[in-house]
């Protein structure tokens, strides 16, 4: 394989769009975890869906937009979607969890109908619903490393202020920090975020990368920024772990980058545990 | 450090929907004092906190901070806060001491702004000033309440408030402990000379450790310091709560109101 990345583009496209996905996901997905909202990724995923169903069905019909990539529709869907939940939230004030499944429903709703008027699944469609490393493009590339660029620059700007929101969200509101502003800056990274990962790991999996690595990553780190160094870490130790492994056992790239991240988090999960129980055992010992 | 009121309130009335809630409400807490309002539940405590953050406005009377008047004072970083949430915060949430009271300069670096070596100083001097340094690199949700409600006061005072306001503050902290923790607030006054304001209802633990007692119950009663609330306490009044529901029955305006 390593010799293929030298020789096939495909290859070097999917390498490194998952190493810029494997970076991005947890990055935002630490922020995500902690205020609660992991579910948020999978109903933006599914607005995205019905974003790209929107593209191939306007391909279909307008020959103009047959060049048009889907993943840019599927940006704006999913940009869109998130600004519902957001108005959602402020509609639901006591159930802000609701906006999650209106727009998930509403997401899959609209992307049944699309397929639907477009005849029905296509394989380009199904590459999109559970990823494919084949079907990246180098403007795939292009767009994600655009993403990635304008996503890390925001977080280091944003940082103290996104941590104080994520911490102590009524505090950053009574300290005077334009708490609604960022939120919206953040919430529509995380909608860029989803509609660009999902052409490795597929709309159904997407979420997965958000908050299986961080999952992970909270049982055993010290500290906030700990806590997305290691996600990162695990984030790329899925993707990469799972495209090598897809590669040479033909299985479904999305597929096994998730099941590398279980692994992961049932790994750390097994390590929190031998290392209290340790913990106790020494502790009685010199009791 | 006398004469200035770092809060006075005058006439101060509120009410929610009917029911009154603060009744004519007057009080000025001299800078540099350590002013403990106890009153039992549904006395107007919170209501009165939220009326000094300027978090609600009074119907009627006034508020001035630092001797402004409330709608005119921008000077918000002078005042700490430490609210009665601080611990039903997230336990799981991963960060450290030092990240959370690092928080506490987010507003005062203002937007853009990175966090420098000299800021780390400042985050240490605070949790020295609540004893809590040697914590640094825990996790917040490994701490007990009573610790995590002092990193919470290092929080607030990371950002140099020249006055700080805290609700209920021993809630969550373990009884035997709640002694040192108001004799870390008595330090904080002395040695710092910050302006303290506490709400509570435990009046017991509080008297020896502040400078000045009031006690609320929709109306104020000032007792001046702390000697005189105790005297008042032996007076056969030592039933506080029964003394405040008897003071209002008659409606009269105590001796001690102070303005």
């Amino acid at each position: 394989m390593i010799q293929g990345l030298f020789q096939y583009e495909f290859l070097q496209n999917a390498f490194l769009t998952g190493i810029l996905i494997g970076f991005l996901a947890p990055l935002l997905g630490v922020f995500i975890v902690v205020r609660r909202l992991s579910l948020i990724a999978d109903a933006l995923s599914h607005v995205t869906l019905a974003g790209i169903a929107a593209s191939l069905l306007l391909e279909k019909y307008f020959l103009v937009l047959s060049g048009l990539n889907p993943l840019y529709l599927g940006m704006v869907f999913s940009v869109g979607g998130s600004l519902f939940i957001e108005k959602l939230r402020g509609v639901y004030k006591h159930y802000q969890e609701l906006a999650i499944p209106i727009i998930l429903s509403g997401g899959i709703g609209l992307g049944v109908i699309f397929i639907s008027l477009a005849d029905g699944f296509n394989t380009d469609l199904y590459s999109y619903l559970f990823g494919s490393v084949s079907a990246v493009s180098r403007t795939d590339l292009w767009v994600i490393f655009v993403i990635s660029i304008a996503v890390v620059i925001t977080i280091i700007l944003l940082y103290k202020e996104l941590f104080l929101l994520s911490f102590d969200e009524e505090h950053a509101k009574a300290s005077g920090i334009a708490a609604k502003s960022i939120h919206f800056i953040f919430i529509i990274m995380v909608a860029l975020v989803i509609a660009a990962s999902m052409r490795i790991v597929g709309i159904m999996l997407v979420s997965s990368l958000m908050t299986l690595p961080v999952a992970a990553s909270i049982r055993i780190a010290k500290g906030f920024k700990q806590t997305i160094f290691l996600s990162i870490i695990f984030g790329e130790i899925s993707v990469l772990g799972g495209l090598f492994a897809s590669y040479y056992l033909d299985l479904a790239p999305g597929g096994t980058i998730v099941m590398i991240a279980v692994a992961i988090l049932v790994l750390t999960i097994v390590y929190k545990k031998f290392t209290l129980k340790n913990q106790i055992s020494q502790g009685g010992a010199a009791g | 450090m006398k004469s200035q009121a770092i809060i006075e309130i005058k006439q101060l009335s509120y009410r929610y929907e009917k029911e009154t809630v603060l009744e004519n409400i007057n009080l000025a807490v001299p800078n540099g004092s350590f002013l403990a309002i106890v009153g039992p539940n549904g006395s107007g405590k919170s209501t009165l906190l939220r009326l000094i953050l300027g978090l609600l406005k009074p119907q009627t009377g006034e508020i001035r901070l630092f001797g402004q008047e409330m709608s005119k004072f921008k000077e918000w970083q002078q005042i700490g806060y430490v609210s009665q949430k601080a611990n039903s915060f997230n336990t799981g949430f991963p960060a450290t001491v030092f990240e959370v009271v690092s928080s506490g300069l987010t507003k005062k670096l203002g937007l853009f702004r990175f966090f420098k070596k000299e800021d780390s100083q400042k985050v240490y001097d605070a949790l020295e000033a609540v004893g809590m340094r040697k914590f640094s690199n825990r996790n917040i949700g490994e701490l007990s309440g009573g610790q995590q409600q002092r990193v919470f006061i290092a929080r607030a005072l990371v950002s140099e408030p020249k006055l700080l306001i805290l609700d209920e503050p021993t809630v969550g902290v373990d009884a035997e402990n709640v002694s040192a923790f108001y004799q870390m607030l008595a330090d904080l006054n002395k040695n710092r000379g910050i302006t303290l304001l506490l709400v509570t209802h435990d009046v017991g633990t509080i008297s020896d450790k502040v400078t000045h007692v009031a006690c609320l119950n929709k109306h104020l009663h000032f007792h001046g310091d702390s000697d005189e609330f105790e005297r008042h306490q032996s007076e056969g009044m030592s039933e506080f709560y029964g003394m405040d529901v008897h003071l209002i029955s008659h409606q009269h305006d105590h001796g001690g109101v102070f303005k």
